[in-house]
């Protein structure tokens, strides 16, 4: 008897396009790099606001600039986010970015700097900040459905207990939200080298699987295009190696651990792209922890399940990051990062399925409200991710 | 106590899952697919997380783990030793 079934419910805040967030946060979100220190201010000035600076928006062209625009975009329309302040240094691609979160109904609005100067803008956007904290501090958790939580999944800092624990903990996880009508996402393209049969394998009919090997077949040429070694240290990384795993071979096998024994991949997305239906998918995305948990929120998916042997310490702005662990020296050593202990699956004192169960108990009560560690530690790593140069 | 766990029956090599394992310890290897336990010998010191080999392997042999390939043997390995980046490589990239 599992701890989850089709009558499990959480408390969620149920947005007007009819996603369910788990968080409820107001955002100031810059368009670009030069409009952080307005961003920054404008959540100094107002409680209850959180600005996500990052380094890019300029001079970006062709496909990098569509994913970083579906990024950002992504990112507001969130259901974690319950209001979003734009803030870019002219009016064009900032009303892009404020009209694509406009479409979900929640509470936006844009500001450009060119015209005003910073403190204009800054005292503007403060103005419109307050009455979005104040609407959204109004709003309430109501009862949801487990069927309409998404929640999407990548490990990070990733030994050979991973492979043996804490990923098919995830697993084991996923195979029971999947029987439950839920939306998962795993990705990771790079750390599936050697391990590609079994997720084509996997994949529900023939045209999910000729998506993920073009998808597979892509990230393989561009590393092919740029490496200058075997990438050791890089894939795995030199945590991965001082952690016992020594091959992308066994890397992907652990990582792919993640997907359970019984779920089908019933969809391939790309980058930030958005799941049209439910079940699992697969979306092409590095394996860097920060870009893709960045990326599974832009996607948005409202909780997210990080395995980790090493200790990766990662959290994201809007989407909770709860880690699994099943290495012993780490839960002993890294405490305050680990949300779910799993090392006793590696000494028999617990199963698979018991372990399974304690990560989906952790996953309600942070659907519920509870602050995950990485929450707590004041980790909001928002990395995006890039294609080419700029112009 | 369980100090090693392998995948399944087929792999080559097992995870050491215990901090501060020493030459000549008698390992009880638990095989997660099957739930059954067997021995081996360490000849080495073998870190928590790394693994230790379970057969003699020569130079070009394949190294099996979860039942599948995970790359090749570039230096001679006895069963009980260390198994890592020194005498194992990827097959790709």
């Amino acid at each position: 008897m599992t701890i989850v079934n089709a009558s499990t419910t959480f408390q969620g805040y149920r947005r007007d396009n009819g996603r369910v967030g788990v968080r409820n946060h107001v955002i100031v979100l810059p368009v670009d790099d030069i409009s952080n220190a307005a961003a920054e201010a404008v959540a100094n000035n107002i409680k209850g606001t959180m600005a996500l600076p990052h380094p890019y928006g300029r001079l970006q062209f062709g496909e990098d600039l569509e994913l970083h625009f579906r990024t950002l975009i992504g990112t507001g329309c969130n259901p974690n986010v319950a209001a979003v302040i734009v803030i870019g240094i002219e009016e064009g691609w900032t009303k892009r970015v404020v009209d694509g979160i406009a479409a979900t109904g929640k509470p936006v609005a844009g500001f450009s700097i060119e015209l005003h100067g910073d403190l204009d803008t800054i005292m503007r956007a403060s103005r419109q900040a307050k009455e979005f904290v104040q609407y959204a501090t109004a709003l309430r958790r109501v009862e949801c459905p487990i069927s309409d939580l998404w929640v999407s999944t990548k490990c990070g800092e990733s030994d050979t207990t991973s492979g043996c624990g804490a990923n098919p903990t995830v697993g084991n996880a996923f195979d029971k939200l999947y029987e439950l009508d839920t939306t998962l996402v795993f990705g990771e393209t790079s750390e599936i080298t050697g391990g590609e049969h079994i997720v084509a394998a996997r994949c529900a009919n023939d045209a999910v699987r000729e998506r993920f090997m073009f998808m597979f077949d892509r990230y393989q040429a561009m590393i092919d295009r740029w490496k200058t070694s075997d990438l050791s240290e890089s894939q795995p990384t030199k945590g991965n190696i001082a952690g016992g795993l020594t091959t992308i071979e066994e890397k992907a096998m652990g990582n792919i651990q993640k997907i359970g024994k019984k779920c089908r991949i019933d969809g391939v997305i790309d980058k930030a792209e958005l799941p049209t239906h439910k079940g699992l998918w697969f979306m092409d995305s590095s394996s860097a922890a920060a870009e893709m948990v960045t990326l599974c929120a832009a996607s948005g998916f409202a909780v997210h399940f990080f395995p980790t042997g090493q200790g990766n310490v990662i959290g994201n702005p809007i989407l909770p990051v709860i880690k699994i662990c099943a290495n012993p020296r780490t839960v002993r050593t890294m405490s305050e990062h680990i949300d779910v202990d799993t090392s006793g699956l590696l000494q028999r004192e617990m199963d698979l399925d018991q372990a399974g169960d304690k990560l989906l108990e952790c996953m309600l009560a942070t659907a519920n409200g509870r602050w995950t560690a990485a929450e707590a530690l004041g980790h909001r790593e928002f990395v995006l991710t890039r294609l080419f140069e700029s112009a | 106590m369980i100090h090693a766990v392998l995948h399944d029956a087929k792999d080559t090599v097992a995870v050491v899952v215990v901090e501060g394992l020493t030459a000549g310890t008698e390992l009880n290897a638990w095989i997660m697919d099957e739930d059954r336990v067997i021995q081996v010998r360490a000849r080495q010191d073998i870190p928590i997380g790394h693994k230790v080999a379970l057969a003699d392997m020569a130079v070009g042999d394949t190294v099996f783990k979860y039942g599948e390939d995970i790359g090749k043997v570039v230096a001679p390995i006895q069963a009980g030793q260390h198994a890592h980046v020194h005498n194992i490589k990827t097959k790709r990239w």
